[in-house]
């Protein structure tokens, strides 16, 4: 097989993964949705708790999405996406608690609907344009980046802690009753959450994988393996960077506002720069720069994460830890490299 | 019957006609007054090291120059401040009469017209050969701009040109990664030719070709002088003496002797500077 041929199934498996990817998000959520509509005494009934988990691990999705897009296409490695993750969710906090008792005057103009929701875009949108108009200018790049990135979650994690901040403090957000005028307790409030979850992760997969087909996309891979080239054919790569950066930003902030109502609370332990960097962990396991190894990667880590610290609470750190470097050692195109080996290795044998 | 690189080469070079990648783009630069370069006393130094010493330098436009000179004579230091990737300490550096590169940065002076290429053959190895050229093709920079494009009918025919021009047509779809060396160098030279710039800036385009590819690339050179303007930094001697009209010798950051080919290297000067070089017989041996 020529190379000239190799490269063009890889463009088909591009677009094959794109495809089996979407079939499989939709078919999946049908089915968690049908089988939470079997009756309760049925062997193959989900009970909300359960559907409600699933819509959390979507969430986790969209936000791993929104890591590979940066550091899959652009080499950036973010490791603070979890404090974009964070204002989103304290967004969606605020209008939460703001319905019956907001924790300061100003917010009873996060009551309404359509300023939170604002809110949820805009707040990770414009840290991540003040923050990467300031890193991307200066040419910070590299491991510099990945450290001042960590800077900022840690720093913003002790900023929310404070009372001062009207955000609760330590205890963050909680005590939650209605999302647009549903009790949030109810069963058919979780299936909703789920659905709204599972369409975010698709409407993100098609945005990330439209961007990264595009020319910009190419511009993106460019700069990841030759910024200075992409300097001197004329692109201005802070802007490239930028503007995916706050995109970026902003799907995970939707993330968070979609992960808020779930789990009940946003405290300010999502700001840790260690939730940061196990989502760039989920990433790398499941494959850089193919959107869909990084949704695979989240479900398949934070499912084992729930499996084990059910079981042995103690170990789950270890195992992650392990995880990573077994990834990093032997698998680094993570699963989906391993996929897509496997199935070239299957057409050539064909 | 497919044709040999000779004439594919004087296909493309045809004197009645003038090809679009070739023309000049609506450039504002300002040539009447004299050169398209001009580089007045300009310094530069690292940690007190003088990369560039008091340099001037005067490319005409449509001028080919080839710079030659030993190791850290200055002569990539000198293509970094022309580009916008090195400020100088003192100094000018003008393009035509207008435009002071010394007030711009990378993209500025690129999308000006002035192209660049390395050292070391730096292509996107993760795209294929036409995506690196559509990457390189003249048009609107902008984000957004660059989001919504799309490769238009004549784009097509001007990737499918260059890649007739620089001998990859039958590499189209494969990955810039796995060129040969030649290949990746001639792929570089074709996304330059792609951004239509006045001025080109070519760093050892013959390291690692082979002997075939080099007279290609001289015919090359030779070709687009005259169009554009070329300035050429190389150690390889013999192709210096293939395409120089005027050769400039820099030694210390500095102008150590300028003029033809036979007249710099009869220089006593250059000779002493080259001594002991790997270079020296080099000279020696063309003299």
């Amino acid at each position: 097989m020529s190379l000239a041929t190799m490269f063009k199934r890889n463009s088909l498996l591009d677009e094959r993964s794109t495809w089996i990817t979407s079939i499989v998000l939709i078919v999946g959520m049908l089915a968690v949705v049908v089988l939470h509509a079997l009756p309760p005494e049925h062997a193959w009934h989900l009970n909300g708790s359960v559907v409600t988990l699933l819509g959390k691990y979507l969430t986790y999705m969209l936000l791993a999405l929104a890591v590979d897009l940066i550091w899959g296409y652009l080499g950036i490695l973010s490791l603070g996406h979890g404090a974009f993750f964070a204002l989103g969710g304290y967004a969606m906090g605020l209008y939460l608690t703001a319905q019956q008792a907001p924790l300061a005057p100003w917010q009873t103009v996060m009551a309404h609907f359509p300023v939170a929701a604002l809110a949820m875009v805009l707040a990770p949108g414009l840290l991540a344009l003040v923050f990467g108009w300031l890193a991307f200018r200066s040419r910070v790049t590299g491991v510099y980046f990945s450290i001042i990135t960590q800077a900022l979650t840690f720093a913003l994690m002790l900023a929310f802690n404070r009372n001062e901040m009207d955000m609760g403090g330590s205890t963050g957000l909680t005590r939650f009753d209605e999302l647009l005028g549903f009790s949030l307790a109810s069963e058919s409030m979780s299936v909703a959450l789920f659905v709204a979850s599972g369409v975010a992760v698709l409407l993100a997969f098609w945005g990330c994988k439209a961007v990264t087909r595009s020319r910009l996309g190419r511009v993106c891979m460019a700069t990841r393996d030759a910024e200075a080239r992409v300097r001197f054919i004329g692109y201005r790569v802070e802007h490239v960077k930028l503007a995916v950066f706050v995109l970026s930003a902003m799907i995970a902030g939707i993330a968070g506002a979609l992960y808020v109502p779930q789990v009940g609370i946003i405290n300010p332990s999502t700001f840790a720069p260690l939730f940061s960097i196990e989502v760039v962990v989920w990433v790398a396991l499941g494959g850089r720069a193919t959107l869909y190894g990084a949704l695979l990667g989240a479900l398949v880590v934070n499912y084992l994460k729930t499996l084990l610290t059910g079981v042995m609470p103690d170990a789950w750190l270890f195992l992650l830890g392990g995880l990573f470097v077994v990834v990093t050692m032997f698998l680094p195109q993570g699963v989906a490299g391993v996929l897509a080996r496997l199935r070239r290795r299957r057409e050539v044998a064909a | 019957m497919s044709m040999t690189n000779v004439e594919r080469l004087r296909e493309f070079a045809r004197p009645d006609r003038v090809f679009d990648f070739m023309a000049p783009a609506d450039s504002p630069v300002d040539v009447r007054h004299g050169p398209i370069l001009y580089l007045e006393d300009v310094s530069v130094s690292f940690d007190g090291f003088k990369a560039i010493d008091d340099l001037n330098l005067t490319i005409d436009d449509g001028e080919l120059r080839c710079i030659i000179g030993p190791n850290g004579a200055g002569k990539t230091t000198m293509m970094d401040i022309i580009t916008g990737k090195t400020r100088p300490d003192r100094g000018q550096a003008w393009f035509g009469s207008r435009h002071n590169l010394l007030q711009m940065d990378e993209p500025q002076i690129a999308n000006l017209g002035i192209g660049r290429k390395f050292q070391k053959p730096t292509v996107f190895e993760a795209l294929s050969v036409s995506a690196n050229l559509e990457l390189a093709m003249v048009g609107d920079r902008r984000v957004w701009k660059t989001l919504l494009a799309r490769l238009d009918h004549e784009g097509r025919e001007r990737i499918d040109e260059i890649m007739e021009t620089i001998g990859l047509s039958a590499e189209r779809d494969r990955l810039a990664g796995v060129l040969s060396h030649g290949q990746k160098q001639w792929l570089e030279i074709g996304m330059l030719l792609m951004q239509r710039p006045r001025l080109l800036l070519v760093d050892e385009p013959v390291a690692g070709m082979t002997e075939p590819e080099m007279h290609r690339t001289a015919e090359l050179m030779t070709r687009l002088a005259g169009q554009q303007s070329v300035v050429v930094v190389e150690h390889d001697m013999g192709f210096v003496r293939s395409i120089a009209r005027t050769v400039t010798v820099l030694d210390q950051g500095s102008v150590l002797a300028e003029g033809s080919m036979d007249e710099v290297a009869n220089d006593p000067r250059v000779i002493e500077v080259y001594l002991g070089g790997d270079e020296a017989s080099d000279v020696r041996e063309e003299t």
